[in-house]
């Protein structure tokens, strides 16, 4: 073990660690601090002398109630965790399938599909939002949830294939093969062998897709045009700014709102969340 | 009675032979795959194959919303060329990629070395470090925006009671600190995935390693740059082209931080794609616009996959 100093652990650890959480968090203290605070205290400028900004002695849920008022809120949420959802649901099926495919049969072209969805898997969105909205509309989806829940696969299922091929490629073969010589089918042996064992790099590829969903942004300002379709980010931006006023209060409050589900889902599944993410970037 | 019987045992060995001719047919590894590959490449190719065929077509002509256009070969392109906000636009973008992984690097690195050691309350620590990474950009971008308000900024607040400033910093409103503004919430959004990748990365070096650098006299910086460094080479390389991809087609980001202001200062490729495209409604140059992203993000794609294939084979 290397021992080091107290003074030194103070000046190489505690110090720049107290310092990425500051840098880390500030940002979502101020957007709740901002959230239940009355106007009158959160429109003071920054040289007046007795602002007390850091924190409020006043809490207030107007700007809960402005938002619920106003806005269709409730909405907008429902609309962001459904798409998520059914997004994720259809890019794991397509993800579980394709990725047992490339990782276990042999095929001509194997190599190249799998090569084909690695670089789709690097398209961005903004690459091809123009066309794109033109196919939706043309396929009547536009304005509709569906225009956003088929999609958002296009980004979710290279990165939930290329994360279970990957994890299938580490079951062993052995298991499959009992299955077969106890005359399970192909198809069989998948689904109730090589696919429950996998349960944890589906929920992995699940919790990541989801909260990727659950951010995308420039699909859903183009594809959603009325209030009751948008999702929480568009909803925010397009509803919360009329003209040039920005109702902060009420903006913090909906965004902290809009974060809050997705930080729960992210709690409770940490793990998976991090074996998803660092698998997402293995070959 | 019997008639009836023998009608069943036909219908039911109909539906048989039809069952197990499936089953058959999907025994055969070529079929199986065929099936399985079938539902996620249809939903590849005509949500990601036919729209990048069509941004093609879309970028010759002079399509607008509405209106069909006309084929009128590279005018776009010539037009995008000599655009003085798209070359505005572009040099940002590149500015913006380039810093901003910088920093996600070096910051995300010693982050992934900081969580490496053992402290109480590792496991909360390193999971709220993620939040970044987690909370909708768009929404967090609005935070930020609030804290960079040129009236109400409580940075300007805190700056100006510690005695640092006696004048408020123009966070958002001249074209320099935007730029740099942008960086530094690009940076906090993305530095998560730098240091969790990175970590991880770390966790799979032994110790013995560092110990015996220790034990030949290297110190901390060398056991890091001779030791740690390289081992980390592969997986950083991963990740900085990952996130290269991401800064350099971001929209959401500046969308809402500053729009492309102030005066075009913080425009990126995507956002000013997305003013043409579907601000203006001209749809071929939106288009046209979008595909001076392809050929970057296209040489990134190629040093990756060159890459993953060195590794296979050795």
């Amino acid at each position: 073990m290397l021992i080091e100093r107290k003074w030194k652990k103070w000046l190489y650890f505690y110090l720049p660690m107290a310092a990425f959480i500051v840098f880390t968090l500030f940002p979502f203290y101020w957007m709740a601090i901002t959230a239940f605070r009355p106007d009158n205290e959160l429109y003071a400028t920054w040289r007046q002398p007795n602002a007390a900004p850091l924190w409020t002695l006043h809490p207030t849920l107007e700007h809960f109630v402005g938002l619920m008022k106003t806005t269709a809120f409730p909405t907008w949420l429902w609309n962001t965790m459904a798409i998520a959802m059914v997004a994720t649901g259809i890019s794991l099926v397509c993800g579980m399938f394709a990725g047992y495919a490339l990782a276990r049969l042999k095929f001509r072209g194997s190599e190249f599909l799998g090569t084909a969805i690695f670089i789709t898997y690097l398209v961005p969105q903004t690459l091809l939002f123009i066309p794109l909205a033109d196919i939706v509309r043309d396929l009547q989806l536009g304005n509709t949830p569906w225009a956003l829940m088929l999609t958002y696969p296009t980004f979710l299922i290279p990165f939930c294939t290329w994360l279970l091929m990957g994890y299938f490629k580490t079951i062993p073969k052995e298991l499959e093969e009992c299955a077969r010589i106890d005359g399970a089918t192909r198809f069989g042996a998948m689904v109730r062998i090589i696919f429950p064992v996998a349960i944890p790099g589906i929920l992995s590829a699940g919790i990541f897709a989801f909260t990727l969903s659950w951010n995308e942004f420039i699909y859903a300002l183009i594809f959603m045009s009325s209030a009751d379709q948008k999702t929480v980010p568009v909803g925010v931006v397009s509803e919360l700014i009329r003209g040039d006023i920005f109702f902060w209060g009420q903006l913090m409050m909906g965004a902290l709102l809009g974060s809050v589900p997705v930080a729960i889902v992210y709690s409770f599944f940490v793990e998976y969340y991090v074996t998803g993410l660092t698998g997402s970037v293995k070959g | 009675m019997g008639g009836r019987r023998a009608g069943q045992d036909l219908h039911l060995s109909a539906e048989q032979a039809r069952v197990s001719r499936l089953t058959r047919l999907l025994e055969s590894e070529k079929a199986l795959a065929a099936a399985l590959l079938a539902p996620g490449v249809a939903i590849l190719v005509l949500f990601i194959a036919y729209p990048f065929v069509m941004a093609l077509w879309y970028s010759l002509t002079s399509i607008r919303v509405g209106e069909p256009g006309e084929f009128v070969g590279l005018a776009n392109f010539t037009k995008a060329l000599n655009d003085l906000i798209f070359q505005q636009a572009f040099k940002n973008t590149v500015f913006y990629t380039f810093w901003a992984t910088v920093f996600k690097l070096a910051l995300g690195m010693w982050l992934a070395l900081l969580l490496n050691r053992h402290f109480r309350f590792k496991r909360i620590v390193r999971a709220s470090m993620l939040l970044p990474f987690i909370i909708p950009t768009v929404l967090s971008a609005f935070a930020w925006r609030w804290m960079f308000d040129p009236t109400f900024s409580v940075m300007n607040w805190a700056l100006y009671h510690g005695g640092v400033i006696t004048d408020r910093l123009p966070f958002l409103s001249s074209g320099d600190w935007a730029m740099w503004c942008a960086v530094l919430v690009n940076t906090w959004r993305g530095m998560p995935f730098f240091a969790i990748t990175l970590l991880a990365g770390l966790q799979t070096i032994s110790p013995d390693l560092h110990e015996a650098a220790a034990l030949d006299g290297a110190n901390a910086w060398h056991r890091f740059w001779h030791v740690t460094w390289p081992l980390l080479l592969p997986v950083t390389l991963v990740v900085v082209v990952f996130s290269v991809i991401q800064t350099f087609s971001d929209f959401q980001l500046i969308y809402v931080l500053t729009g492309g202001g102030p005066a075009n200062s913080t425009h990126l490729i995507a956002t000013y794609a997305y003013q043409i495209g579907v601000g203006s409604g001209l749809l071929g140059e939106g288009a046209a616009l979008s595909l001076f992203m392809f050929p970057v993000l296209f040489a990134v794609v190629w040093v990756q996959l060159r890459y993953l294939k060195r590794m296979e084979n050795g």
